[in-house]
């Protein structure tokens, strides 16, 4: 990949595409489920457009971002909760 | 209409947090009690924050929000994990010498009447509250303050009465007699006493009761455990809360045990509408941001509003109304009613069984001169 930026998810370095969403980038690095709800569901990307909210990772300590409406940046950490 | 099933020692209308204290204190010393509630159990007190705080504005207030602070502590072990009950305390942030003073001023209060308070310098306020702004002055700590989930404490409440000698009804009074209610879906519930706790509505059932609706806002954020520890007030609220203008906004925030931050406070008067007025929670947001700047970076995932009964002197109205027979009132504690409900059933109680209570209530009293203690 040319033009790549390189970035963690949960600790584990990955290269993606330049433009990617940082829902994309969790997904290449296999993960589907993104989360768990509050009663311990698994919750993945549903609608990918930012209205539904089950995409949300925690992106360089920030809590709640929804993954599918941020790019990825150089160096950024992606934290799934267990 | 009446039957010995529609006659009961006790009628209160309202089963928010201060109706529901009420029927349960009744309930327990044993008088057959009915509680009327027109919405849901909880009402406007669903709206609020929760904060079992005691304030300084008069003695009477001191009184009252000590004396029943001290009631939720003797409830907290029969509190079921819903009512999310929490001794975080309270910590009142100084922003500058001025507010310091004030800081100061409240130990002095506080202490002379037995709460005990610390004053934290700023390498102490950090140490509690890392996420504040840098510059602030310091803060006085009230660990005995608390914080619970009102709905489910008024529920709470209302289970323990039903499970003495109190029954519900889910409908709305339409008129108050000398012998008891007039209901809306019909029939009538006779006693010989009738206790209105309708919150705003009681004027509606019990006319020149003076208050006024006093709207507020607050805003819930998603799940940021840890982030804040105590509740946090600015002491400019005291301003702000003393105000009596149209708005005004303070720094009032509030960690819940889901990790969930409870962000306020507004206050308005003249407003009819229960919608989200847009600039009031702007003005609630920039403040909050202001104490808390990461707070920018995080989600609200709802905001409401409520309407808090007020009184001109800033105090509830407990007691014998002067133009009725049989009635009561037990009403108006604008913002302060989750923490002084417990102590307004008990005194009221104690009032009908001509028990001497544990503190006076003639500064409550529906009779007394509201614009003397105003002016």
């Amino acid at each position: 990949m040319r033009d790549a930026v390189q970035m963690k998810v949960n600790g584990i370095a990955i290269r993606v595409p330049r433009g990617s969403t940082v829902a994309a980038a969790v997904l290449l690095a296999g993960r589907s489920a993104f989360r768990r709800s509050v009663s311990g569901e698994l919750r993945g990307p549903l609608c990918g457009m930012g209205i539904c909210f089950e995409c949300r990772v925690a992106v360089d300590g920030q809590l709640h971002v929804r993954s599918c409406q941020m790019l990825c940046r150089e160096g950024m950490e992606v934290t799934l909760s267990e | 209409m009446s039957s010995n099933a529609n006659t009961y020692d006790v009628v209160i209308i309202g089963a928010g947090i201060v109706g529901a204290a009420c029927a349960r204190e009744c309930a327990r010393a044993g008088l057959r009690v009915a509680a009327v509630e027109a919405d849901y159990v909880g009402g406007a007190t669903s709206a609020g924050m929760g904060h079992i705080v005691v304030m300084d504005d008069s003695e009477p207030q001191f009184a009252l929000t000590r004396y029943s602070q001290q009631l939720w502590h003797e409830l907290a072990p029969e509190l079921p994990p819903d009512v999310e009950y929490m001794a975080c305390g309270t910590l009142w942030i100084a922003a500058d010498e001025q507010e310091m003073q004030e800081v100061r001023r409240k130990q002095q209060y506080y202490g002379a009447r037995r709460v005990p308070t610390e004053i934290l310098d700023p390498r102490a306020l950090y140490e509690a509250e890392p996420h504040l702004r840098p510059g602030l002055v310091g803060a006085l700590l009230v660990p005995e303050d608390l914080v619970i989930y009102a709905p489910c404490a008024a529920r709470f409440l209302m289970r323990q009465a039903r499970a003495h000698s109190c029954d519900l009804y889910l409908d709305r009074v339409t008129e108050i007699r000398d012998d008891g209610v007039v209901l809306q879906k019909g029939g009538t519930l006779s006693a010989g006493t009738v206790i209105n706790a309708a919150g705003t509505w009681a004027p509606e059932l019990t006319p020149g009761l003076e208050m006024r609706p006093r709207k507020g806002h607050l805003i819930i954020t998603d799940r940021y455990p840890g982030f804040v520890r105590h509740q946090l007030v600015e002491l400019g609220y005291l301003k702000s809360a003393h105000v009596l203008t149209a708005e005004s906004f303070a720094f009032n925030v509030q960690p819940r045990v889901t990790g969930q931050l409870l962000i306020g406070s507004s206050r308005q008067f003249g407003v009819e509408g229960k919608g989200i007025d847009n600039h009031i929670v702007a003005g609630m947001l920039d403040r909050a941001c202001e104490y808390l700047p990461e707070l920018a970076k995080m989600s609200a995932i709802r905001c409401w509003t409520g309407f808090r009964a007020a009184t001109a002197d800033k105090l509830p109205v407990i007691g014998k109304c002067p133009s009725r027979k049989n009635l009561y009132l037990a009403t108006g504690h604008e913002g302060l009613g989750i923490t002084t409900s417990l102590a307004t059933g008990r005194l009221l109680l104690d009032h009908l069984l001509h028990r001497t209570p544990a503190i006076p209530l003639e500064p409550y009293s529906p009779s007394r001169d509201m614009e003397v203690a105003h002016a």
